[in-house]
């Protein structure tokens, strides 16, 4: 089905010098415009012919979407065209938000994240192999999931929140960021909007075609980071099959401001368990105001796996998820852990 | 651009997915289209109904308000109502740009809408009038005579009607075609997703088999459409406001028996003497 060939096929391409020239090309071309960020998912896109648009703009000539500076408070603003190496070693970042350093970090190889860039980290679409294989799959606007049926492979697919589609979203900096509160900033030629990070992605119930709420005509152009969680404990863990570099399996991102040993604020976010990022609310309710110790960790861990639904292949998921919570509340990697 | 949007199977086989959703604003548009054109018809062109016989004599016993609707009828009619304006929009929202949850909704109203149609299918074979909602031969005569007579041709006057109009007969024929349609094609359907009430079996039938009953539910579905348009503009209407007022209230008055029914083909009866007899 999908046919992998070694040049592009044509489009016209567009290199705006500005956000405005680049808000002004995608209200012209709509839902024809494909908006390029770093290419590592674009590319695979366009080369293996599955998505087919008219027009490519390149958004790596505007210089406004990149860098980092200070945001209000003590927070940052991240350009949306900032590479993941950027997030990753800038001082701020490691000093205040490590929580994001470490799940950039996380993400693929050293030269992709030379590449890529951290809009398009949060903004890449899904990696089931159904899908991006071209099947007309529910994603695809078809009306079926090839992975969710008797015979599919599907052990890197859902167990929570699936709705016809059971494809989850691939992103590592996706659950830092849900977890320091950060607020996405979307640009349309109608004008700006900022969402939360926790809102800024959507599951296969609301929009089956879409992984975030960016629209035809809309643009990511930056995220903010509140200074809310700057120097709260942190942690990240992402099981993927190979450690060079992968997609995850599972990852977690939690923040935690802690007196004593007592939990007094926890954020906690899992990705790869659904099509979106899942924060985990209940489990952040009932951690709060306890004590961090294996009690407590194992509650959570047992809390936050309810409602699991696993497919043929992907139960493993369901210990995996609940062992990466146990490790979370308590803040370590503790290999011991029974599942 | 066509009606029907096709898609390879992983077998090779070119099947049918569903519909187009531009089909969404045809049916839209061709309904309100039909009520403007209706509209100034009724306004400017419209003659006065006439009756054939001259007005009806009323039995003696014809009360003041006429029984036209059980308490079971409406309740049927209205929890249909309900359903069908739930999925007609839990359907359609999303695909002219509201986002939402509306899987969830839709298959549970389907539900509704599948349990209140077996409902009034059974009601209305053994505990109603079954054949007074379908068209019977005086209905077609009477029909031919009142176009001609439209068209202004000469044509005995039609007589009055039974319990219900003739184009209400025919409403009934083409909501029960699409109605069937899309509930049955629809109950099919909840095996795709997941419910708490059985498993999900994407392979319950075959991919074209799929597909045909994905383009028969998407067609009735936009078919409905126009179809409801019309039904709740002629809810509405002055002249009719009277057989929507007995949807409600369960009766009619008895002027308005007299004037458009014929007590040879419906005889009436008091509402509360009708709820005893069901």
């Amino acid at each position: 089905m999908a046919i992998i060939r070694d040049i592009m096929p044509a489009f016209e391409l567009f290199q705006p010098a500005t956000t405005e020239d680049a808000l002004n090309l995608l209200d012209q071309y709509g839902a024809k415009a494909w908006v390029l960020a770093g290419g590592l998912d674009s590319f695979d896109w366009l080369k293996d012919r599955i998505k087919r648009p008219e027009v490519v703009v390149d958004l790596s000539q505007i210089k406004e979407l990149k860098g980092i500076k200070p945001y209000e408070g003590g927070g940052l603003e991240i350009g949306a065209m900032t590479t993941l190496t950027e997030v990753v070693n800038h001082p701020v970042v490691k000093e205040k938000f490590a929580l994001l350093a470490e799940g950039a970090e996380s993400a693929a190889s050293p030269q992709i994240r030379n590449q890529g860039t951290l809009g398009g980290n949060v903004s890449q679409d899904a990696r089931c192999w159904y899908y991006r294989g071209g099947w007309k799959c529910y994603r695809a606007g078809g009306n079926i999931c090839f992975a969710d049926t008797p015979t599919a492979i599907n052990r890197e697919h859902a167990i929570l929140d699936a709705d016809r589609c059971v494809a989850v979203n691939p992103s590592d900096s996706a659950p830092a960021l849900i977890a320091l509160e950060a607020k996405m900033v979307i640009k349309s030629k109608a004008g700006e909007r900022v969402v939360e990070a926790e809102d800024y992605f959507i599951g296969p119930s609301i929009d089956i075609t879409r992984m975030t709420v960016l629209q035809p005509g809309e643009l990511l152009t930056a995220i903010r980071i509140p200074a809310t969680w700057a120097g709260a404990h942190f942690y990240f863990e992402k099981i993927r099959d190979r450690q060079v570099w992968d997609f995850p399996l599972v990852n977690i991102a939690a923040a935690t401001v802690l007196t004593g040993d007592k939990i007094e604020k926890t954020r906690m976010v899992v990705n790869g368990v659904a099509a979106h990022p899942v924060r985990l609310k209940a489990v952040e309710a009932q951690v709060t105001g306890k004590n961090r110790d294996a009690a407590t960790a194992e509650a959570a861990g047992q809390l936050a796996v309810q409602g699991a639904q696993p497919l043929r292949y992907n139960a493993y998921k369901v210990p995996l998820m609940r062992n990466l919570v146990k490790r979370a509340i308590r803040g370590v990697e503790e290999p011991t852990w029974a599942s | 651009m066509g009606i029907v949007e096709w898609a390879k199977s992983p077998w090779g086989q070119d099947v049918p997915i569903h519909i187009f959703w531009y089909l969404i604003w045809v049916s839209a548009i061709a309904g309100l289209g039909f009520l403007v054109v209706h509209a100034i018809w009724a306004r400017y062109f419209a003659k006065e109904e006439q009756f054939a016989d001259g007005p009806a004599i009323p039995p003696k016993s014809l009360p003041e308000r006429v029984a036209r609707h059980s308490f079971a009828a409406r309740a049927f009619h209205w929890v249909m109502a309900a359903a069908m304006f739930v999925l007609l929009f839990t359907a359609f929202l999303p695909k002219v740009g509201y986002r939402f949850a509306w899987v969830e909704i839709h298959w549970i109203a389907g539900i509704v809408l599948i349990a209140s149609i077996l409902f009034h299918i059974i009601h209305a074979t053994f505990f109603m009038d079954f054949w007074s909602i379908w068209p019977d031969k005086q209905d077609r005569a009477d029909a031919v005579n009142r176009l001609k007579l439209m068209l202004g041709k000469s044509a005995p006057l039609p007589r009055r009607f039974a319990k219900y109009p003739f184009e209400n007969k025919m409403y009934h024929l083409i909501i029960v075609l699409t109605g069937l349609s899309v509930a049955i094609t629809g109950g099919f359907m909840i095996f795709r997703v997941r419910t708490p009430m059985f498993g999900r079996n994407p392979y319950l039938f075959g991919e074209m088999t799929w597909g045909m009953m994905y383009v028969l539910h998407g067609l009735a579905g936009v078919g409905l459409i126009a179809l409801i348009m019309a039904h709740v503009y002629f809810a509405i209407r002055p002249e009719k406001i009277e057989m929507t007022k007995s949807m409600i209230f369960g009766d009619m008055s008895r002027e308005h028996y007299l004037e458009h029914h014929d007590p040879a083909r419906w005889a009436p009866v008091p509402l509360a003497k009708a709820e005893s007899a069901e």
